[in-house]
């Protein structure tokens, strides 16, 4: 109700039309709102560099997860060459121990080759080989040993990175979280106002969730992903030129193809976004709808829509998760291939010698280690692309204008009996249409100043004004002779108690809810605070009473509870002036008495001003205001203003009117 | 829950997920089979020097991996095939029993939670489908095709499979086991930021009011603190995972080494066996892994699958009739018998024995502070409720044996939260009346006092209406609700709160604009503002759900104490007479 009612009041059409444009059925919107965050950052390299500048404080960290990711990808890569050693002395031992003890190499190469197998000789020429000798288990335990040691050292050192990497990332959103929320609270009202709902909170949670795990994930996988496709690839070609060439030509092979099939399923997962949220929104609106839907006998047409997108839906979702899916069995082929050429080729290179097995042995492993961080490379840039756009999305909230900075403060400045005065003020949301011009008023000390009139004239706004929720376009508003402009925000606010139509309660006990004003206040005070405004009277039927605990939605409260006890926090802030948005359309009328007696109390000896949507009630305030189009067009007591016979005196015929 | 719900499901598709399984088989047959060939290559090939051979299994190899791929992509077409269909059933099903729903059921519920069992949890169920057709039937096949791969290597060698499984399993279990709680922790957390932040941004105006900025600050820092910390706990788990099991699976390889190669020694096993083997061990390390992640998901799915039961497992309290009267036998008569109605466990019923009635060209009030039960009163007469003892007559007919399509073409209702479905003003016009014409269309919405701002905009009346009429504001929403009840010229016309969003000058107007139109028609307004009902011709007062006084304004005025009340506490008492 109360984001609706101020944008009646005020500036009606221009934010109708900006939410024209925002509404309508999106996947972002509603509540499927994580479905779709990130997309394509407008301006990636400044937005990365800048989400890379975040990181500077930490620089010591980062240096430190890019070495460990380094050393242990390298001791990574080494172990399987190392452990073909191995595979080596194995076969060595193999192959010697065919032949008589004593007898040389040459002699056996030479034997093998007098017994016509040529392949065989070339190969044991080039091996380590003791004829007669068996399996040096030993040296195989020392090889293995090494390998075993590199491999713990890899696991601890990448383990390590992964730590670092995680503490420097979560301190990162950590930042990120409160210059946010700090932020939050620096923005200019009209800039919060201007916001599709929701929008502001999406940039402040989902976005940087999102950053949160594409940063974890990316510069940790993509890292090692680079590192291990370089490292891998230098030992293929130590061990081999030749197969790693062949290994090689696998690399273009597979980005074509991945980038292909990626670029094809990433505009059938658009689609798939597009008709689920197409269809999201029917079911929506007609679970929302549920009892119109019924009555209206629009179940057919319904559901004749809906069978219509969930078929949509089917065959969009299937050719997504098809063309996606492919990505899989086609690395995994690629990989097969080039195994297979390596068990090939290498073979015949072994058999001819010019490869030890061990060699292959360890190829077959490095072309396994090769093929799977390439695939991983390209989704993560997907997913960066996504974490950066998040993070744009997230600066551009940090960038948003400010309010002014705060003037100094002279202490006592402002202080007094609370004298209001508009000074030919003017104020337009939109420069294209002004809201409010020259308009000119003074509420004297302890007077109550009501203000009437219909939706859009702007009365929210004057009080506003007053708040400097909003900053003027012309003229002065002065406070006890001070021109509010030049007092801090802090101090202006903290002399005016305001009661809002929103009735805004945080997530915490009744009795903080009152404090929360003045958080000092005694237990005595709250009480105090809570007789006059009728809080105490319902307080005692909740099942723990001043501690119950109401949250956002309000929970067991009603409506006109939850005003009363936002009356009583005015109340106990015990201002020097008062604004009061009475808001009781949606509170009984029963309980709205309350709510005007509770108003009363507090209106007592304090500068008033006070939005009145029923006549009856201000009928003894000392000005009233009739607004219309941003200006006043009548003032004067009620008395005088009915004499007057104009559009007060309608305004009050038409609600007691008897037709 | 789950397995029954997708069994269910999927059992339509049972042909699709036979092929799935056979093809997921024999795709993980040729990946297992490319080990063993390339093993003969070392033994026959490279240690005989026989190059012919080599190449021979080379081709075979090739032929093998074409095999795999065309078999997994098989796979992977039927598997999504299954789950798609499974995921478009599924909604259609929760959607179609939500339509035989009444009110109460919604409201058990709450529209926004079915929403999202409808589209979230389905989705969630239908991506398990999908790791189920890919992961979840090749992991086990693999496994199972490794081991008895790896013993046909060697036999001698097994008791390292039957190490290395356990210990995979043991480790991974212990980082999840930590890390689940922590991500639990971490969920309420980021709830808990997430709260604050919306309670700063709705309630911005509320704490700069109040200067309390640094407090809010303070608030968010702690929540902040806290988030940090449990992710931080959370992250170092998860980055323990993956060094975790590559330990583990290197480990066995280099014991693969150590004591294959003592069998090579002695004979008992051939060198090629030991490249082969590392390489099924790797494979079945793979399987684990999948077969973890998959398991990662189904406590989730398994929660979802829970909602989505709960709903189809709903049946509506409100029957429509087996053998429907079609035709009502008064026009436009509406009568309540003691009519009780309580929520099912309730103590206290909302309505009790209330009676009424009204017929064309009456209007009949009804007053009552939140709470009384005016609206459950309302929705009693298009049986969106079922009245839990007493009747409920429509045209003479009790409403339980009408048929719901001519019940509900007898009542014009307009519900209290004004509820405009997406498209143009037409469209949602046409929902009163589907083949109404233009002019009928602005004579409705002259009536409703919504003709000018409709005029106003440039389409007119193909003016767009946004999801839930955003669009428009609160009165013009409201105005247009009851031009479509007007359009529609009911014998029953339904006024639940209609005019409280609209400023009183409105509220005179469209009063008298109704009058002409609904003199012979039967008008139900319930309302808070004694303004909006003192014409009426019967007023009813309800409190607690009970009648506490009927008559016109002026009877009840006189002998009515609530009504008195309520009336006082409007007017000042001058302006009550």
């Amino acid at each position: 109700m109360t984001a609706a009612t101020e944008r009646e009041d005020g500036k009606d059409g221009r934010l109708e039309e900006t939410e024209r444009v925002q509404a309508g059925p999106g996947p972002g919107r509603g509540p499927f709102g994580g479905g779709m965050v990130g997309g394509k950052p407008s301006d990636f390299r400044a937005s990365a560099r800048r989400l890379a500048g975040m990181l500077a404080p930490h620089r010591a960290k980062v240096w430190g997860v890019g070495v460990l990711t380094l050393a242990s990808v390298v001791l990574m890569s080494l172990a399987p060459r190392i452990l073909g050693h191995a595979t080596d002395l194995v076969f060595a031992g193999l192959v010697g121990s065919r032949f008589p003890e004593g007898m040389s190499k040459d002699d056996a190469v030479a034997a093998t080759r007098a017994g016509g197998d040529d392949t065989v000789a070339d190969m044991l020429a080039s091996m380590d080989v003791v004829p007669g000798q068996g399996v040096d288990f030993d040296a195989v335990a020392r090889v293995l040993l090494g390998v075993l040691a590199v491999y713990v050292l890899a696991s601890l050192l990448s383990w390590l990175a992964g730590f670092l990497l995680n503490d420097v990332v979560q301190a990162t959103v950590r930042r990120m979280r409160s210059d946010v929320e700090d932020k939050v609270h620096r923005l200019p009202l009209s800039y919060v106002d201007r916001q599709p709902r929701g929008e502001l909170l999406s940039r402040a949670t989902n976005d940087i969730d999102n950053v949160s795990q594409s940063l974890q994930q990316t510069m940790g996988q993509l890292l090692t992903s680079v590192l291990t496709v370089v490292a891998v690839l230098s030992m293929m070609v130590w061990i081999s030129p030749l197969l790693a060439l062949i290994a090689l030509v696998s690399v273009p092979v597979s980005i074509l193809l991945t980038s292909r099939v990626m670029k094809r399923s990433q505009g059938m997962f658009i689609q798939q976004w597009r008709v689920t949220g197409r269809l999201n929104a029917h079911i929506e609106e007609t679970f929302s709808g549920h009892a119109l839907v019924k009555v209206f006998g629009r179940q057919r047409e319904a559901q004749r829509v809906f069978d219509e997108q969930n078929a949509d839906l089917h065959d969009a979702a299937f050719k997504a998760q098809f063309v996606s899916g492919l990505v899989m069995p086609i690395m995994m082929f690629v990989g097969n291939l080039n195994y297979v050429v390596v068990a090939v080729v290498g073979g015949i290179r072994v058999a001819s010698g010019q490869l030890s097995l061990g060699e292959v042995q360890a190829f077959v492993q490095y072309t396994r280690q090769f093929t799977q961080p390439l695939s991983q490379i390209a989704s993560m840039l997907n997913l960066m692309q996504s974490g950066v756009a998040s993070a744009e999305r997230v600066f551009e909230l940090l960038d948003a204008e400010e309010e002014s900075p705060e003037p100094p403060y002279d202490a006592g400045a402002g202080d007094g009996p609370g004298e209001v005065r508009f000074e030919h003020v003017s104020f337009a949301y939109d420069p294209d249409r002004p809201l409010i011009e020259d308009l000119s008023l003074v509420a004297d000390p302890g007077h109550t100043v009501a203000i009437v009139g219909p939706t859009g004239a702007g009365k929210t706004t004057l009080v506003n004004l007053v708040m400097r929720f909003y900053e003027l376009d012309g003229g002065r508003i002065t406070l006890d002779g001070v021109d509010v402009a030049t007092l801090p925000r802090s101090v202006l606010r903290s002399r005016i108690g305001m009661v809002l139509q929103d009735t805004w309660l945080f997530e915490g006990t009744i009795r903080d809810n009152i404090a929360y004003g003045r958080p000092d206040a005694g237990e005595e005070e709250v009480l105090r605070a809570a007789r006059a405004t009728f809080v105490d009277r319902f307080v005692h039927s909740l099942p723990d009473g001043y501690d119950t605990v109401v949250d956002e939605e309000g929970g067991s409260l009603s409506a006109g509870e939850r005003q009363l006890v936002t009356i009583a926090r005015a109340f106990l802030s015990d201002p020097a002036l008062l604004i009061l948005d009475e808001a009781t359309s949606a509170v009984d009328t029963r309980t709205e008495v309350l709510l005007q007696q509770a108003m009363a109390a507090l209106r007592t000896d304090r500068t008033s001003f006070v939005i009145a949507h029923r006549l009856s009630t201000i009928r003894d305030a000392d000005l009233i205001l009739v607004m219309r189009d941003g200006g006043i067009v009548e003032q004067g007591d009620h008395e005088g203003l009915l004499a007057r016979d104009g559009e007060y005196a309608a305004l009050y015929r038409s609600q007691f009117e008897t037709a | 829950m789950l397995l029954s719900l997708v069994r269910r499901g999927v059992a339509p598709y049972r042909r699709h997920v036979a092929v799935v399984v056979l093809m997921q088989f024999l795709g993980t047959v040729a990946a297992l089979t490319l080990p063993s060939l390339n093993a003969d290559i070392i033994d026959r090939g490279i240690v005989t020097g026989d190059i012919g051979y080599i190449w021979r299994h080379g081709a075979l190899m090739l032929l093998v991996s074409l095999a795999q791929v065309a078999c997994t992509i098989t796979a992977v077409w039927f598997a999504a095939r299954t789950a798609m269909a499974f995921g478009r059933d599924t909604r259609s099903r929760i959607f179609e029993r939500v339509g035989t729903f009444s009110a109460r059921e919604v409201q058990h519920f709450g529209a926004p939670s079915l929403i999202t069992r409808e589209t979230n949890d389905v989705q969630q169920v239908q991506m398990l489908v999908v790791m189920a057709g890919t992961l979840a039937v090749a992991a086990p096949i693999m496994m199972v095709g490794s081991v008895l791969m790896a013993l046909r290597e060697d036999v001698g060698l097994s008791w390292l499979l039957v190490a290395v499984v356990p210990a995979l399993g043991v480790s991974i279990g212990f980082i999840v086991s930590r890390m689940v709680p922590s991500f639990r922790l971490m969920q309420v957390r980021i709830d808990e930021v997430n709260r604050l932040l919306r309670e700063q941004i709705t309630g911005v105006r509320v704490v700069r009011a109040f200067v309390r900025e640094q407090h809010e600050t303070e608030r968010f820092a702690q929540a902040n603190d806290e988030l940090t910390g449990v992710a931080v706990t959370a992250g170092r788990w998860m980055a323990g995972m993956f060094p975790v099991v590559m330990l583990v699976a290197n480990v066995s390889t280099v014991a693969v080494v150590w004591f294959g190669g003592h069998r090579v020694e002695s004979g008992a096993m051939e060198i090629g066996a030991i490249t082969a083997y590392i390489a099924y061990l790797m494979q079945v390390v793979m399987s684990v892994m999948m077969a973890t992640f998959m398991l990662m998901m189904v406590p989730r799915a398994a929660v979802c699958a829970e909602r989505i039961t709960e709903v189809l497992a709903t049946d509506t309290s409100v029957v429509p009739p087996a053998e429907p009267v079609r035709e009502t036998v008064e026009r436009g008569t509406l009568r309540l018998e003691s009519v009780d109605f309580a929520y099912p466990g309730a103590d206290v019923a909302v309505l009790h024995d209330v009676s009424l009635e009204a017929g064309p060209g009456r209007t009949l009030a009804i007053v009552g502070s939140t709470g009384a039960g005016k609206s459950t009163l309302v929705n009693l007469v298009p049986r969106l409720f079922d009245a839990t003892s007493g009747r409920v007559l429509v045209g003479g007919v009790d409403v339980r044996r009408l048929d719901p399509e001519v019940l509900w073409s007898r009542i014009g209702l307009v519900p209290q939260k004004a509820f405009l479905f997406s498209g143009t003003v037409a469209s949602n016009l046409r929902h009163g009346k589907a083949d109404a014409t233009e002019q009928e269309m602005w004579e409705a919405l002259e009536v409703a006092q919504a003709r000018d701002f409709v005029e106003a905009l440039p389409e007119g009346l193909e003016a767009p209406v946004a999801q839930a009429g955003t669009n428009f504001s609160g009165g013009q929403k409201q105005r247009l609700a009851i031009a479509r009840a007007v359009v529609r010229r009911p014998e029953i016309y339904l006024f639940d709160d209609s005019f409280s969003a609209l400023d009183l000058t409105t509220d005179a107007r469209l009063r008298a604009a109704l009058a002409p139109i609904t003199r012979d028609a039967t008008v139900v307004v319930v309302a808070q503002r004694v303004s909006t009902i003192r014409d009426a011709d019967e007023i009813l007062v309800l409190e607690d759900g009970r009648v506490v006084g009927r008559g016109t304004h002026d009877e009840l005025l006189a002998g009515c104490g609530t009504y008195q009340e309520i009336v006082a506490s409007q007017f000042s008492a001058q302006e009550a007479s």
